[in-house]
C-alpha cells in the first residue's frame, strides 16, 4: 500500500516577493555601492519576515547610523532610523511599550560594537525580546574606511595605515556571555541559511542576535587587496564552516575558518514578560485589599 | 504538472523545463542593476555574461536550472525569475 | 488638619510632586538612570508605574534612557525621564533627535552645581542656557521652571501638555533644593488640571504623512504598530519622513521646528508678576530664587521702596513680550539667579533702553537669601 505521506505544499516564495516589501516612494536602486552585502541582508530579512507571515503593521525595524542602518528606510514596515549606536536603546523603548510588536534592529559592527556596545550588552543581559541583525563588514564604511572593533589584526584601514594593532571582539562570544538567548552567525554568501537564522531569531523569545559576515570591497577590500565583491563573497564561501561540521573537526582543521549557523541558544526569562508578571501580581494584591 | 496536485514526499521534484515557453528564465531590471558581477560569477551554469558596462545578459537561457542563486544574491533585487 | 487625613492636602517632596504630576498627566513610560539629586523621581515611579499597569525601566545610562523614552513616545506612549546636569549633557544628542523628529517627551533636569561632577547635593541654576542651546543645530526649545512643590506638580503636567500639543521635547528645570524640600500641597482632583493628548491622524494610512504641514504646523502623530508604517529619521527629512537634500524642503523643515513654537508662544508663556504696577525697580528671578525675591520685595516695600518682582515660569521660549511690557516704566532691573549670569543676558536683550540692568549672581552652592536681594535693591536704589 503506497504510503500516502502528503507533503504540505511548501509555500514557494516567488522570486519577486522582495518587491512587495519595498517602499514605493523610495528611489531605487538603493544607496549602497555595487555589490554591497547590505542589499543581500535586506533581501534575506524580507524573505524571512515573509515566510513568517508577519503583519507588516506589527514589524518595527530600528537602525542606528551606518551603511547597514540605511536598510529600514527602504522597507514597508514601521521604521526608526535613530542616532549612532543607540538603535538598541530606542528599540527597547518601543518593545517595552508595545511588547506585541516584532522589533528588529539593523546595526553594524561599528554601530553596535563600538559606540553602541553598552546598550548591546545590557540588552543581552536584560534578554528583552528584540532581534538584532548585525551586519559585520569589519570596517566603518559610511565614513570612508576606518577600522572597527571587528577589523582583523594587521588589516589596513584609513585610521590604521600601518596595519591594525588592536584586537577584535568575537561578537558571538560577547553576546552569549552577556546573556543573549539566540546567537547565530551567517554570511551574505549563504543567503538561504541566513534567512533561516533570521527567521529563528525573530521567532525566538528573548534577545536574538544574527551576526552577518558581509563584504565592504569599496574600503576593506581595496585597502587590504581582498578584491571586489565577488572575491570577498567567494572568500566567505571557502572559509565558513557550519557549526554542525565544525564541532566534529579537530582544531587544526578549523584554522582560518569561522563558524556559522546557530551557535548559542538558551532559554531565560524575558524582560517584558517579567514586567507583566509584576503588574499582574500587584493587581492581584490590590484586588485582595 | 499542475500547481495544486500534492506531491508525495518520495517523488523527486520534476526538472523545471528550462526554456519551453516563450518566457526567458530570468528578467533583469537594467536600471536597478549596478553591474556588481555577483550573479554572473556565482551562476553555476554560466547562464549570464556581462555586457559592455558589466550588467548581465541572458547568454545561455537554456542552461538555467532555476537554482535561484542569482536573484537570492542580488543586492539590488534587479533579477526575478519567470518560473519561480 | 482634616484635609491632611482625607488626603486632599499632602506633605510632598518636590521630586515626588514632580512624578505625581507625571502620573496625573497620564505618563505611560519612564526610563531613567540614577543621579543625585533626581533619583527620587525614578524611585517613586518604580513603585507607582507597575501598580497602574504602566511601564518603568532603568536603563544602562542616560543616553539609553532618553533613547528609550523617544522610542516609547513613537510607540504611542507619554514618556518622561529625569536627570541632573551631567545626565542632561549626555542626553542632548538624542534630545536633538527628538526635536528633529518632533517626538513629544519630557525631560526633568533637577539642576545641581556644575560644571562636571560639581556639587551633586548643592543647588544651582546654571543649566538654564543648556536647556535652550544644549544640542547642536538650530531648533526652538521649550523649558518650564517651577518654584514650589505644588508648581513642580503643575509644571510637570504643563510640560506634558506642551510636549503633546507642540510635538516636541520639553525640559522641566527644577533644582536640588526644590527637589528635596517638602511642602504642604493640595492635590489637584482628576480633571481639575487640563491634560492634553497629541493630535491623532484621522485619515487612511496611505494618505498619512508623519510630518504633514498643517496650519498649526504641528503634524498629527500616529503610533508605531497602528497601521501607518511611517519612517522616522534624525536626518533632515521631507513631510513624508524620508531623508532629503532639497534646499526648499530643508528650509521648510527647519522653519517648521521654529515657527510651530514661536508662532503660538503666547500659549506657552507663563509669567508671574508681583507689585509691579508702581514699581521703579524690578527683580527678575525664576525657580527657587523667586521665593527669596517674593520675601525680599515685601521687606523692601516695608521700607517704602517701590520694587516689584517678575518670575518667568516659562523659561524658554523666553517670554519677551510679557516681561518687556512689565518693565515699561521701570528704571532699574535686578536679575537674581544662581549662576554666573545666564538669564541676565536675555533680560538685557529686551530691557527698555533707559533702564539699567544689574546682575545679582550666587554660585557658591548656597540658596540666595532675601536679605541678599534686599541689600542689592538698597544698593541700586
Amino acid at each position: 500500500m503506497e504510503k500516502e505521506a502528503v507533503v504540505k505544499e511548501k509555500e514557494v516564495q516567488r522570486s519577486n516577493v522582495v518587491h512587495h516589501y519595498l517602499r514605493p516612494k523610495k528611489k531605487f536602486p538603493n544607496v549602497w555601492c555595487a555589490g554591497c552585502g547590505n542589499g543581500i541582508v535586506m533581501g534575506a530579512l524580507i524573505r524571512a519576515i515573509d515566510k513568517l507571515k508577519l503583519d507588516k503593521n506589527d514589524v518595527v525595524v530600528v537602525s542606528g547610523i551606518g551603511c547597514s542602518s540605511r536598510i529600514p528606510v527602504y522597507l514597508d514596515f514601521n521604521t526608526l532610523h535613530t542616532t549612532h549606536g543607540r538603535a538598541i536603546a530606542f528599540a527597547t523603548g518601543v518593545k517595552v511599550v508595545k511588547p506585541r510588536l516584532k522589533v528588529i534592529v539593523i546595526t553594524g559592527d561599528g554601530d553596535a560594537m563600538a559606540i553602541g556596545g553598552n546598550h548591546f550588552i545590557h540588552a543581552c543581559r536584560r534578554n528583552i525580546d528584540i532581534t538584532v541583525v548585525l551586519v559585520n563588514n569589519k570596517i566603518y564604511g559610511m565614513t570612508g574606511g576606518q577600522f572597527s572593533p571587528t577589523t582583523t589584526a594587521g588589516a589596513f584601514a584609513t585610521t590604521a595605515p600601518f596595519g591594525n594593532y588592536e584586537k577584535q571582539f568575537d561578537i558571538v562570544k560577547l553576546a552569549s556571555a552577556a546573556g543573549a538567548s539566540y546567537v547565530a552567525r551567517g554570511t551574505v554568501y549563504h543567503e538561504q541559511q541566513l534567512e533561516k537564522l533570521i527567521e529563528g531569531a525573530i521567532v525566538k523569545r528573548g534577545f536574538s542576535l544574527v551576526e552577518v559576515v558581509s563584504n565592504c570591497h569599496t574600503y576593506y577590500g581595496r585597502l587590504n587587496r581582498e578584491g571586489d565583491a565577488v572575491a570577498m563573497i567567494s572568500w566567505m564561501k571557502d572559509h565558513a564552516m557550519p557549526i554542525q561540521a565544525a564541532v566534529k573537526l579537530p582544531p587544526e582543521k578549523m584554522v582560518g575558518k569561522f563558524v556559522t549557523g546557530l551557535i548559542h541558544e538558551t532559554d531565560a526569562t524575558e524582560f517584558c514578560e517579567e514586567y507583566d508578571k509584576l503588574v499582574e501580581r500587584l493587581k492581584a494584591k490590590e484586588a485582595q485589599k | 504538472m499542475t500547481e495544486s496536485e500534492p506531491r508525495t514526499s518520495g517523488e523527486k521534484e520534476p526538472p523545471v523545463n528550462k526554456y519551453e515557453g516563450k518566457l526567458p528564465p530570468l528578467n533583469i531590471f537594467l536600471h536597478w542593476c549596478k553591474g556588481c558581477n555577483i550573479c554572473i560569477a556565482f551562476c553555476p551554469q554560466k547562464v549570464l555574461e556581462p555586457d559592455r558596462d558589466g550588467k548581465p545578459i541572458l547568454a545561455h537561457p537554456e542552461k538555467c536550472t532555476q537554482c535561484a542563486i542569482c536573484w537570492l544574491h542580488c543586492p539590488d533585487f534587479a533579477i526575478t525569475s519567470n518560473y519561480k | 488638619m482634616s484635609n491632611l487625613r482625607k488626603g486632599k492636602v499632602r506633605l510632598l517632596q518636590g521630586n515626588e510632586a514632580c512624578f505625581q504630576g507625571a502620573i496625573y498627566a497620564g505618563i505611560d513610560f519612564y526610563a531613567g538612570y540614577p543621579i543625585t539629586p533626581s533619583t527620587e523621581i525614578a524611585e517613586g515611579l518604580a513603585r507607582e508605574l507597575p501598580r497602574i499597569g504602566k511601564k518603568f525601566i532603568q536603563m544602562e545610562d542616560e543616553i539609553g534612557s532618553i533613547a528609550a523614552v523617544i522610542g516609547a513616545s513613537n510607540a504611542g506612549a507619554k514618556a518622561m525621564t529625569a536627570t541632573s546636569g551631567p545626565g542632561y549633557s549626555l542626553m542632548v544628542e538624542n534630545i536633538g533627535y527628538a526635536y528633529m523628529t518632533e517626538t513629544p517627551c519630557v525631560i526633568v533636569n533637577v539642576q545641581r552645581a556644575g560644571p562636571s561632577t560639581g556639587l551633586p547635593t548643592k543647588i544651582s541654576q546654571s543649566d538654564m542656557m543648556q536647556a535652550r542651546w544644549g544640542t547642536h543645530g538650530d531648533y526652538t526649545a521649550i523649558a518650564v521652571a517651577p518654584s514650589s512643590v505644588r508648581e513642580c506638580f503643575e509644571e510637570t503636567v504643563r510640560a506634558f501638555n506642551l510636549s503633546e500639543r507642540f510635538r516636541t521635547p520639553v525640559t522641566v528645570l527644577t533644582d536640588e533644593v526644590l527637589g528635596h524640600m517638602r511642602e504642604l500641597m493640595t492635590m489637584p482632583k482628576p480633571g481639575e488640571l487640563e491634560v492634553m493628548e497629541r493630535p491623532k491622524p484621522d485619515i487612511p494610512a496611505d494618505w498619512y504623512r508623519h510630518f504633514e504641514m498643517t496650519p498649526s504646523m504641528v503634524s498629527p502623530m500616529a503610533a508605531l504598530g497602528e497601521g501607518y508604517r511611517y519612517n522616522v529619521t534624525g536626518m533632515t527629512h521631507d513631510r513624508e519622513g524620508f531623508p532629503t537634500a532639497v534646499p526648499s524642503e530643508i528650509n521648510e523643515k527647519l522653519n517648521k521646528l521654529k515657527k510651530k513654537i514661536e508662532r503660538f508662544a503666547d500659549e506657552i508663556y507663563k509669567v508671574r508678576t508681583e507689585m509691579m504696577d508702581d514699581a521703579k525697580i524690578a527683580v527678575i528671578s525664576f525657580g527657587t530664587v523667586a521665593r527669596a525675591t517674593h520675601q525680599a520685595i515685601k521687606m523692601a516695600r516695608e521700607r517704602r521702596v517701590r520694587v516689584g518682582a517678575i518670575q518667568p515660569l516659562t523659561i524658554w521660549p523666553f517670554p519677551d513680550p510679557i516681561i518687556s511690557d512689565a518693565l515699561k516704566n521701570v528704571k532699574k532691573i535686578i536679575v537674581a539667579e544662581l549662576n554666573m549670569g545666564q538669564m541676565v543676558n536675555e533680560v538685557k536683550r529686551i530691557a527698555p533702553r533707559n533702564a539699567e540692568v544689574f546682575f545679582l549672581g550666587r554660585y557658591d552652592g548656597e540658596v540666595m537669601t532675601p536679605q541678599q536681594i534686599l541689600d542689592k535693591i538698597r544698593e541700586v536704589k
